[in-house]
């Protein structure tokens, strides 16, 4: 089982939940110490098809993690499965049906983009299209260029390309979008949607908020080499603190009136002099009780805002710690 | 854009043999792409080659310089790209995360071993027939056993990548680049390449006699200058190096 956390509170299992009877990755009680430090201490996490999000600040595990289901490190206890494969045992099998991208290198560096990217591609039974796969990824312009020489951007969409170019079932990404520009971002992001559309599963690890997101059907939290929490982005965020709506007007108005008016299990508070908050389940029905009980009593709520609970703020709320620290 | 079902899985590695000659050929072709290795194993065997054939700068003995020379320029050859070339290749390929990319592909990791070892040997015969075409120019006359030239090359070559493999598996890139120079210059200066062993006194070659290289272009010298059949003695020595160095390589070669 994994370490389940006070909250958010999903009541059923992953393994149990959407991705019965195959997961894509199961790992349980991981253990991996490199000297003294503990990089990753008893994670247990299940991912399933589509695409899942390894989200946590700088030295969580993340890159341990992912580096062990591809087969680079060994546990120290606790066990991998990817694809139903123990990844170093039956490390032959895996390798042709996983796509890998490091966190850098990776590339000749005097080989130029096509070229590395030819040479993985002949090392595939049915690769796909070089020349649209260059293409696609803007990758054409860097011509006769040595890879040293590319920008990060170019090296980085490289390294995505060899990581598909195989046509996997299962495809790791180590911070897919680190150091990227928000155009390149985007189509580093296209590329996961598409790939999930296929049907490919995807693994990425992120220290980005709206990566996560963004593309993740789940998203694992991970912080000092243990899963805090698990769920899809929509789960963790409902899961958290309530969500805030707060609004300013004259001080001293009758709070005690407007709880009445409100659902039972909101809270209102007037927390400096004019200045308004309610938490609670904020939708359209909550905004319309408040701002009518605001036309009962004459009152014009200046500055109305609603704050949705992001991962962001589960994160700092399960871990204490500001997540690109 | 993308048509769908262009990334719909279909997984599966390439035969064995056509990833083995890929790889191959990548490895060969950013060899020859690479300027300072092109020094190592062309220009630098060329020019001593030429220089000292045609000026009398070391006495290399009776007969012509070029009998003596090219034997040993050969072995030169072999070591500036079996070792020296070899190493730092190596060496930056892990420093670059290459293995370690190479190692999650389909290619197995002797595949891979098998691969450069396949491009360390065109690029020798490159490097031969090159080589011979000047050495003949410059009046060289061979004798001797093709086949026992042929068995010290390969046995040579196995040496020397052991220790070009365990120098780039073991140090830092920097390191590598760094300690494969410097390694090729003493063995170019004390290994019988250039300078006949002779010069560093009787105690002096005993122990210099041991070295791969000294080895090497001792026994192709016996053979190529002096029509010998088999020399044992040097091969034996150079299969010593080999099982030691490519034992050791396997033992403590780290890919990242």
């Amino acid at each position: 089982m994994r370490s389940e956390p006070a909250r958010p509170s999903p009541d059923h299992h992953p393994s149990t939940r959407r991705f019965a009877p195959h997961p894509v990755v199961e790992i349980q009680g991981l253990v991996k110490r490199y000297g003294a430090k503990t990089a990753v201490d008893g994670l247990d996490l299940v991912a399933g098809p589509g695409v899942t999000a390894v989200l946590g600040p700088n030295g969580a595990g993340k890159t341990t993690t992912v580096e062990t289901c591809e087969g680079y490190r060994k546990p120290d206890s606790g066990t991998v499965r990817v694809l139903g494969l123990d990844p170093v045992r039956n490390s032959a099998e895996l390798r042709p049906r996983i796509g890998v991208m490091l966190q850098s290198g990776g590339v000749y560096s005097s080989a130029r983009a096509d070229e590395m990217l030819r040479h993985v591609a002949k090392l595939h039974a049915h690769p796909l299209d070089v020349d649209a796969l260059v293409e696609r990824l803007g990758l054409g312009s860097c011509g006769r260029t040595g890879y040293r020489r590319l920008s990060g951007g170019q090296q980085q969409r490289l390294a995505l390309a060899m990581a598909v170019v195989g046509r996997p079932e299962l495809v790791f990404l180590d911070e897919p979008t680190a150091g990227l520009d928000p155009q390149a971002r985007r189509a580093t992001w296209d590329l996961v949607r598409d790939l999930r559309a296929d049907g490919v599963s995807v693994i990425l690890t992120t220290h980005h908020m709206d990566e996560a997101e963004q593309l993740a059907d789940d998203v694992a939290i991970i912080d000092g080499g243990r899963v805090v929490v698990q769920g899809s982005p929509e789960e963790l965020c409902k899961g958290g603190a309530e969500n805030t709506l707060r609004f300013t007007g004259r001080p001293g108005l009758d709070v005690g009136s407007l709880l009445k008016a409100l659902p039972a299990d909101c809270a209102a508070a007037e927390l400096t002099p004019g200045s308004y908050r309610v938490v609670g389940k904020v939708d359209p029905q909550l905004l319309a009780t408040v701002t009518s009980w605001c036309a009962q009593h004459g009152v014009m709520p200046d500055r109305i805002s609603v704050e949705r609970h992001t991962l962001e703020d589960v994160f700092l709320e399960l871990t204490g710690k500001e997540l690109r620290s | 854009m993308t048509t769908a079902g262009t990334y719909t899985p279909r997984p599966g590695a390439a035969p064995l043999p056509r990833m083995i000659a890929a790889q191959a050929a990548l490895e060969t072709r950013m060899l020859l792409r690479n300027g300072e290795q092109l020094l190592l194993t062309v220009v630098i065997p060329t020019l001593l080659l030429v220089l000292f054939s045609s000026v009398d700068i070391v006495d290399t003995g009776k007969g012509e310089a070029v009998d003596f020379l090219a034997p040993g320029i050969l072995a030169l050859a072999v070591m500036s790209t079996a070792f020296t070339g070899q190493a730092i290749a190596t060496g930056f390929e892990r420093r670059y995360g290459v293995l370690k990319r190479l190692a999650s592909s389909p290619l197995p990791r002797w595949g891979l071993m098998t691969a450069k070892t396949a491009s360390v040997l065109v690029t020798e015969v490159l490097q031969v027939v090159l080589l011979t075409v000047i050495a003949f120019a410059l009046g060289w006359s061979p004798h001797g056993n093709p086949a026992a030239v042929l068995l010290l090359l390969v046995v040579g070559t196995a040496a020397f990548s052991g220790l070009g493999l365990l120098m780039a598996g073991t140090l830092k890139a920097e390191a590598t680049l760094a300690a494969a120079n410097l390694v090729f210059l003493l063995l170019l200066v004390g290994g019988g390449v250039i300078v006949p062993l002779e010069k560093f006194g009787s105690a002096g070659q005993q122990v210099l006699g041991l070295l791969p290289i000294s080895a090497l272009s001792d026994g192709l010298r016996d053979v190529l200058q002096h029509g010998a059949g088999m020399p044992w003695a040097d091969l034996g020595v150079l299969a010593a190096w080999a099982v030691a160095g490519l034992a050791a390589a396997g033992k403590f070669f780290r890919w990242e």
